[in-house]
Parts: structure tokens; sequence; C-alpha cells
């Protein structure tokens, strides 16, 4: 099960991994396209259950894009995703999404509390108003993230880092199995990013799988078990001991990065740690 | 007994101003309302667009089935806003504009053959004329009262109607229960799209709605008071309650309150003000609704408690004074630092350039900074304590400009001076002295 696969170049469907009913995720032929445009390419991927998974690569690599392709919010041309062995609607119910935090307006009108409470609304139901069990649990939510204190501040007057842990209390109320992150390690402070890792660490732990966009390649080694390194199409994935090699690493970033040496001197030194 | 006769001037009101009346405040109410939306989620345009755009399909409704029931009216207005979207996308794509250009291009022109369409009709002699589109007709919808009380909730009575106020009425009734019943749904599809989705609200799926609400307000609206009381009840009332609260539910409460209001003023202004002034005739009530509701809007601009001017810039002059005596009380504890325990006020006056010393002085005497000993000005314990915490913050400021950012010490002291005033951490490392030897007070416990 840990065998990395390494999928590009790749002339028959016999090279797939195996879907497996078991796995939270199980992605097969995506390819989604902008216009004429393809923006990911034959994307097969499964992530294993209860285990962090760092999604990175270049900028306009498709990260973005395959998180939302997975949800339904943007067409995929071709390929199945699937949650569990089902569809995606039937799974909905399981599955969180943290949006990056530049997607929504700030200024608008709500608490943090209220923020919180959206992620609730399924549970709630249409047309039925928030009751008071809802607020308290959205609360608890929030306390989490250790953000009580500013349950009935505006959002606007949150410090960024603040923001990102108000969606993250967002996400951790709807008691998902699955959870997608759009980088929410993205202009953090350093207490926020440590309040981050705790939750996701917290979250692998009680068996649930997070699939984050990570920028940092030097936390991947730290902070993941599992990595997905995507340039349009998956150049390699798996656990991140396995497939965070300088020759992936370059393979992804087209020997651009200037950061690789640093991260596979990450690597090493992680991989030592564990010896 | 109770005379069963309607007094003349009850009699008066209800024939002349109650229609009307009820007709603006359904407007002002269920534009209002649904305009909260389009304001936050910054497409004010699309209720000036859709507004507009509707006009050429009304037109071409009417002259088709030369009814106006809302139903046919409701139909046209519904085929034009299709084909206003539709051209919106083309001129995006074909025309290489900006969204807000496009919108613009497309509804100006649809109104603008609207008015043609209006014009020829006219000529056919056909009941309908240009001036109603801007401003409506709300002072024809007059209707003659009964005489007596016991008349006035007859099946005639009733029926004598107009059809525009029963139309609004059904509106507005439509509004509420929308607004009511999609509260929640409404808000977080307006503040995140892509969660509603997941959640299993369709975000894309309340948009429609709240357009087709947003045609339904303008179509409604339109023939009895015009596009200009629409656009201006579907933007000002919203945006003066988002000038006065941070909270969604207290802004759609204020909008309402705003929207009514603005409504009932503008109509009273219109109305009974001109004969009170002696002028011949009453004004255009729609249009000074509509005024009255911009007023609204600039007033909250400059005077609401959180994001009005005269509040912004009080905080800023506040800021700026509490800055004034940090200097102050900066400039004496390095002169205390000397061995100087007074300090006189004239050299200070002339050494430092701070605008208003006198009251820079009074208030840091107020909050028992300073003794002011006349021509003398000396530092008390708290003085000395903030004075301290201030070169503290400078002094280590400086450190790490010269250390850690290596700035040539001679840049230093004017940057570090700006940045002793803020209230964030202490930069780090926490040193003895600053780059020219001077000793670094030591951090105060937290007690003050």
């Amino acid at each position: 099960m840990s065998t990395a696969t390494t999928q590009t170049p790749r002339s028959t469907l016999d090279a797939r991994p195996e879907h497996s009913a078991d796995n939270p995720l199980s992605v097969h032929a995506m390819t989604v396209a902008y216009h004429r445009k393809p923006v990911l390419w034959d994307v097969d991927y499964d992530a294993p259950p209860g285990s962090l998974v760092a999604i990175v690569g270049p900028n306009g690599a498709g990260k973005s894009t395959f998180i939302k392709a997975c949800l339904g919010l943007i067409p995929a041309a071709a390929g199945t995703v699937e949650f569990w062995g089902k569809p995606y609607k039937n799974a909905r119910a399981k599955i969180g999404y943290v949006p990056q935090r530049e997607t929504v307006d700030w200024d608008f009108p709500v608490s943090a509390l209220d923020v919180v409470c959206m992620g609730l609304y399924r549970k709630i139901g249409w047309f039925k108003p928030i009751r008071k069990a809802h607020k308290a649990a959205a609360m608890e939510s929030l306390e989490r993230m250790g953000l009580s204190e500013y349950a009935n501040r505006q959002i606007a007057q949150l410090s960024g880092g603040q923001q990102q842990r108000v969606f993250l209390a967002r996400a951790l109320v709807q008691n998902a199995d699955l959870y997608f992150m759009d980088e929410p390690f993205a202009g953090v402070d350093a207490a926020t990013e440590a309040a981050i890792i705790e939750v996701l660490r917290e979250l692998r732990s009680q068996g649930k799988t997070v699939i984050v966009v990570h920028h940092d390649l030097q936390t991947v080694p730290t902070y993941f078990d599992h990595a997905m390194l995507l340039n349009m199409r998956i150049v390699a994935a798996g656990p991140v001991s396995e497939v965070f090699t300088d020759e992936n690493l370059n393979k992804t970033y087209g020997g651009r990065l200037t950061l690789l040496a640093e991260a596979s001197e990450a690597v090493a030194r992680a991989q030592q740690g564990q010896l | 007994m109770i005379s069963n006769q309607i007094p003349d001037l009850i009699r008066e009101l209800i024939s002349f101003d109650l229609f009307p009346l009820t007709s603006a405040i359904c407007v002002a109410l269920s534009c209002g309302l649904i305009g909260n939306h389009l304001v936050l989620r910054k497409q004010s345009m699309m209720g000036d667009a859709i507004s507009h755009a509707v006009l050429p399909g009304l037109v071409a409704a009417f002259l088709l089935s030369s009814s106006r029931s809302p139903v046919v009216m409701f139909l046209g207005a519904g085929a034009s806003a299709l084909i206003t979207v539709a051209l919106i996308e083309l001129v995006k794509r074909l025309g290489r504009v900006e969204p807000g250009a496009a919108m613009g291009v497309v509804f100006s022109v649809m109104f603008a053959l609207g008015v043609l369409m209006l014009e020829q009709a006219s000529a056919d002699h056909v009941d309908l004329d240009a001036d109603c589109v801007l401003y409506g007709q709300l002072e024809t919808l007059f209707f003659v009262a009964p005489n007596q009380w016991d008349q006035l909730l007859s099946i005639e009575t009733l029926r004598a109607i107009p059809t525009q106020v029963t139309t609004l009425i059904g509106l507005t009734v439509l509004v509420l229960i929308f607004k009511l019943a999609l509260h929640k749904e409404l808000r977080i599809a307006s503040f995140d799209p892509g969660l509603a989705t997941t959640q299993g609200i369709h975000a894309g799926l309340i948009t429609v709605l709240l357009m087709v609400m947003t045609a339904a307000c303008a179509v409604a609206s339109f023939e009895a008071v015009g596009s200009i009381l629409v656009i201006a009840m579907l933007i000002c009332p919203a945006a003066t309650a988002r000038l006065c609260t941070d909270r969604l539910s207290t802004q759609i409460k204020l909008s309402a309150v705003f929207a009514v209001s603005s409504a009932f003023i503008g109509y009273l202004l219109a109305s009974f003000v001109p004969e009170m002034l002696g002028m011949p005739s009453s004004l255009n009530a729609a249009g000074m609704m509509s005024t009255v509701s911009g007023a609204m809007v600039a007033i909250a601009a400059a005077a609401s408690p959180s994001h009005g001017l005269i509040a912004k810039s009080r905080r800023q002059r506040s800021l700026r004074r509490s800055i004034a005596i940090e200097d102050l009380i900066g400039t004496l504890y390095r002169a205390s630092e000397m061995g100087i325990t007074r300090s006189p006020t004239t050299t200070i006056e002339l050494t430092m350039h701070i605008k208003d010393l006198n009251q820079v002085i009074q208030a840091a005497e107020r909050q028992d900074l300073i003794i002011n000993h006349g021509s003398q000005l000396e530092l008390t314990k708290t003085g000395l304590a903030t004075g301290a915490q201030l070169l503290r913050r400078h002094r280590l400021w400086e450190g790490y400009l010269v250390d850690e950012a290596g700035i040539r010490l001679d840049n230093v002291h004017d940057i570090a001076e700006q940045l002793e005033h803020l209230s964030t951490q202490e930069p780090v490392p926490d040193l003895q002295t600053d780059p020219q030897g001077k000793p670094v007070p030591p951090r105060m416990p937290p007690t003050l």
C-alpha cells in the first residue's frame, strides 16, 4: 500500500493504482480544462485513510483546481471522483472544505461565530433557523482554535491568522471525515501555524484524512505523511519519505526552484530523525 | 352617536394620499430589502442594469397583448432580462471590455430602445409615456373614497383600488417571505459561494433567485414609481445601513427603516411642503424620495459612529494627540536622564514642533503624566514610568534596525521615532544598551 506511484509517462491503464472503497478519495482519470487549455491532465489519485496529504507544485500547477474539481465546484471534462467508493452527492456530509482565505470578502458584516455556524448549514437544513445548540457547537469549535473571546467580533477586525483559524473552526464544526484545505498556512503567524498543525494531527489521530495545498516545501516532511507532487499531471504520489526526492521535485518544478536543495535536506533530516 | 359621515379632510387624504404613499412604501421596503444583498455582493450595478433593461420587454409585452396585467408585463420583462444577460456576456467576450463596461453598454442601449418603442407606441395613442418610465405616476394613483365609513371596506371600494397598488402589496409580501425564509441561505451564498455549494445550498441557484426577485421589484414598481426610485431604493438604504453597523441582521432591519422613512419623508416634502411655501404645484414624489434616500447615504457617510468621516477624523485626531503626548513625555524623560527634572516650556516649544502645545500639555496633565509649574514642566511618577517604556521601545528598535536590518546608525533615529509609538510586541533581541551606548530602561511589569 505504501509504494510510491510515479505516473508519467504512462502507457497502459494497468499502471494505474488500485481504487479501493476504503479510501476516502479516489480520483480516476480526471481532466479539467479552462476553455481549451488543460489545467489537470489525466490525474489518478487515491488518498489513504487517516493521513495528512500535502499537495505541492508550482503556481498554476492545478492544485486548487484539483480540490475544486473533486468537490464539483468546477466541472471536470473527464474522469470520476469517488469518496469511500461513492459519488460526491452521497458523501457530501462527510466532506469538509476550507477555501483560500482571499476568496471571501472579509468586510462582510458577520461575526466570527456567524461564519463558524455556516459550517452547520447542511445539518440545519434549508429554511430552518440557527438554534442555540448549533451556536454552542460553533462556540466549542472556536474555543478549540483559541478564538472564544473573538466570537462576536466582526471578521474584518481579526488578524489574518485569526481569520484562517475561523475558517478552520468552521471546518471542524462540520465534523467531516475528509477535509480539503486550500493553502491554510498562507500568510499566517507562527502561533496560527502551530495551532493549525495541532488540529491536523488531532484529526489524523481520529482516523480522518486531510488533503492540504501547501507551499512551504521545507515543512512538508515534518507536517505531512503523504505528498502529491502535481504539475498538471501527477509527478509522484505516496508517502513523503518515498516521493519527496530531488528527482521528483525537479520534475515538478522544472528545475526552477532554488529551494529544492533545502527541501531535500529537510527530508534527509526528517528521515534521520526517524531512524 | 358617532356620525357615519367621513370628514372631508380624511376623505381627501384617503383619496389622494393613501395609495401613492402605500405604493411608495411598498417599493421602498421591497427594493430596500433586496438591495442589501446586491450591495454586499458588490453587484449594485446589477440592480441598475436590470431595472433599466426590462423596459423594452415591458413595452413589447404591452404592445403585443394590449393588456397591463402583471403576468404579461412580467413575462415581457423576463424575456428582456434574459436577452440582457446574454448580450452582456457577448459584449464581454467579443468587445474585450471589463464586466462593468459591458453591463453599462447593454443596459443603456436596452433602455434607449425601450424609450424609442414607447414614443412609437404613444404616437399610436397608446396610453404609455416616456416620462413615467423615469419618475412614475405616483400622483395618479388616486381613487374616489366613499362618503360613509361603512362603505370603506365594501367589495366595490376594494375593487376600485388600482392594480398597481395591489401588485406592489403582493410584491412586498413576497419579498418579506423570501428574505425571512432564506436569510441564512442568502447570507452564506453572498459570503462564501464555494462553501454554500458544498453545504448543499447551491450558490448559483440563490444568485438566480436574487436576480429574479430584483427583476420582480423592478417590474412591479416600474409603472407606479419609475426607474429612478427603484434604483435609489435598491442601493441607498442598504448602503446607508452598511455604514451604520457591522451586523448583517441589524443592517437589514436598519435598511428597512431607512427605506420606509425616506419614502415617507420624501412624500411629505414633495406634496405638502411646496404648498406651505406657497409654491404653485407639488413636486414629483418619486424624485423627492430618491433625493432623500441619497441624502441619508451622505449623512451616514459623514456621521456614522463606526464608519463615518467625522468619527474617523476624531479617531485620527485623538491618535495624533496621544502621539504628541508621547513625544512630549519622551523629551522630558531624556532631559531627566541628564539630571534635568524640570524643563522650561519655552525650550520645548522651540525644540519640538508640536502643534497646539498648550493643549497637549493640558491633556498630559489631566492624564497625571506631568506637573505644570507654569513655565516649567516636570514628569510625575507615572510620567517617568511611561517615558521609560517609550525610550525602551525607541532604543530597542534602534538596536534592531542597526543590528538586524543593517541600517546605518545616523538613519535609524527617525525610523525608531515612528516605531516607538506602535503597540506591537518588542523587537528582539532584548538589549541592555542602544547602538549609541545609551541604556535601555528595563521592562515594566504590566501593572499599569
